[in-house]
């Protein structure tokens, strides 16, 4: 595996040292005013973290608890390269503050799989070849493991022909439409599209 | 983001009485609107009362065949339903052509309802805007306006509703329920959003405090042959340029009741009760849709950048509503 592949999958090695947040030393030892304490529960683990509540769950990963698998894209809800799972569901981390989500079981790329044992969308994204700069890819990944939930649940997307069916096909169109939330500015959708569409059959 | 104090609310009446004791106070529900605006600078509330772990979150059937929506219900949650992909297809139609996967696992339904306008430069703190700033001016007019009104627009604001899940509460006869300082009340979606006028910084009736509770949408037997068809500028994740959200009655062929409203055409989810009138009675064709869709688009008031939209509305409100014909046949 290249060290492109490593990066963008995220996935820890197992000779990586635990991936605890280091302190920074304030330059002043002053309380912060308006600093709240709160708990992630973050891949199966409690992570305690001092912050300002509007610390949005993107910023507390990448900044406070040294998960930097989400990316910062827009920073806006509109790219898609922040997605994580929330109690198993797909939700733009950028939007979401912190504070606000300390009851969560969250999932980052970080938690999907391990070097040794990837997850099955991680080693379809490599055996597709779905991305270039790989960016979006912790995005895209957490996006289709909540999506395919989704389509696993029955839930119709804006696509499908019939509203009521209880089962989901997902087709290229269906996959394009479900996920829309996750932009890829090098266009590798050629190749995410089938890599999803692997998995899902 | 502005600096604030986060309050999670226990119950609905400590949240309405947190924001009553602070004026700058505001509610925040999935926040995929409200954060997104804070985040420009457009928004800075606080404190920020977090209402969306209150206990409304269920979809609950009502004895008279009507829906009961809980504010805090998600987007997604809401068209997954299946009393709702059932009955009311439009109204699951509606949610799915808005926003992506993720923004609609987090939105609420109360949210929705309350997010605001995508205008360019209501968004943009560098640019005068009256609904931002009162009587700061409007760039719009003479500005970039593609995705802007042509209907019930004023000198002041010519923005566009942004919500696609209240087009179709609107064509549904929808209820707000209200709990706020004052009590609780109930306002139809025609009376809950505000027309510009000279004030176009209100988008709605509710005061200061007001919570959203819960929606009501009821019955209405032949929602079942309801439609929502949205046209924008890329095939999925984006606003509307027109869209239109129907429900059609057709008996040996002709229209005995129709429901339509309006979306990205509009200060407000456009209830298209001209068209209704135009509609009800006469035969179900493309004639007549055409003509329903003329009487309701003769008030247009374009702008060079929207002009656009009215024979694109007319097209829309013409294919949804052979669309749904199409059902009876």
């Amino acid at each position: 595996m290249s060290r492109r592949e490593r990066q963008n999958l995220g996935s820890a090695r197992s000779s990586d040292p635990p991936s605890v947040a280091t302190p920074v030393p304030m330059a002043v030892a002053q309380p912060r005013p308006g600093v709240v304490t709160v708990t992630l529960h973050v891949n199966g683990v409690d992570r305690s973290l001092t912050i300002e509540p509007w610390i949005t769950l993107l910023d507390a990963f990448r900044e406070h608890l040294g998960l930097t698998g989400p990316k910062k894209g827009c920073d806006r809800g509109q790219c898609g390269a922040c997605t994580v799972l929330l109690d198993g569901r797909r939700v733009t981390s950028c939007l979401a503050l912190a504070v606000a989500h300390q009851d969560a079981q969250i999932t980052t790329t970080e938690g999907l799989g391990t070097q040794e044992n990837l997850h099955p969308l991680q080693q379809a994204f490599i055996a597709h070849d779905a991305f270039q700069c790989g960016y979006c890819t912790p995005g895209q990944i957490c996006s289709a493991v909540g999506m395919l939930c989704e389509a696993q649940a029955g839930w119709p997307s804006a696509v499908s022909l019939d509203l009521t069916a209880n089962q989901v096909t997902l087709d290229a169109d269906e996959i394009r439409e479900r996920m829309s939330g996750n932009l890829c500015r090098c266009a590798a959708y050629a190749n995410i599209v089938p890599a999803i569409q692997e998995v899902a059959s | 983001m502005n600096p604030f104090r986060y309050e999670p609310a226990s119950d609905a009446a400590t949240a309405v009485a947190l924001l009553a004791r602070a004026p700058n106070a505001a509610f925040l529900g999935g926040g995929t609107s409200l954060v997104d605006r804070m985040k420009i600078g457009v928004a800075t509330p606080d404190p920020l009362v977090d209402v969306s772990r209150l206990p409304f979150n269920q979809i609950e059937r009502l004895p008279d065949g009507g829906i009961r929506i809980g504010a805090a219900v998600r987007n997604s949650d809401l068209a997954a339903d299946r009393t709702i992909r059932e009955r009311v297809p439009v109204l699951a139609q509606a949610l799915l052509a808005g926003a992506s996967g993720q923004l609609r696992n987090l939105a609420t339904t109360g949210g929705n309802l309350l997010q605001r306008t995508r205008c360019l430069y209501f968004q943009d703190l560098t640019k005068p805007c009256n609904k931002r700033t009162p009587g700061a001016g409007c760039s719009a007019r003479d500005g970039y306006n593609r995705n802007l009104a042509i209907l019930s627009t004023s000198e002041a604001c010519i923005a566009s509703h942004p919500s696609d899940l209240a087009v179709a509460l609107a064509a549904l006869d929808a209820v707000v329920h209200v709990q706020g300082p004052k009590g609780e009340q109930t306002i139809s979606l025609g009376d809950f959003y505000r027309r510009p006028g000279d004030e176009p910084w209100r988008d709605t009736v509710l005061e200061h405090g007001d919570l959203i509770t819960a929606v009501e949408v009821p019955p209405l037997a032949y929602a079942t042959h309801s439609h929502h068809r949205k046209v924008r500028d890329r095939a999925s994740f984006a606003f509307a340029l027109v869209s239109v959200a129907a429900a059609l009655d057709v008996a040996d062929g002709i229209v005995r009741d129709a429901r339509i409203a309006l979306g990205g055409v509009a200060p407000v989810p456009w209830r298209a009760s001209k068209a209704e009138v135009a509609l009800r009675g006469a035969p179900a064709t493309e004639e007549t849709f055409a003509r329903a869709a003329d009487a309701e688009l003769a008030d247009a008031q374009p702008l060079p950048g929207n002009a656009f939209k009215v024979p694109l509305a007319r097209r829309v409100i013409v294919r949804t509503l052979l669309d749904l014909t199409e059902g009876y046949q």
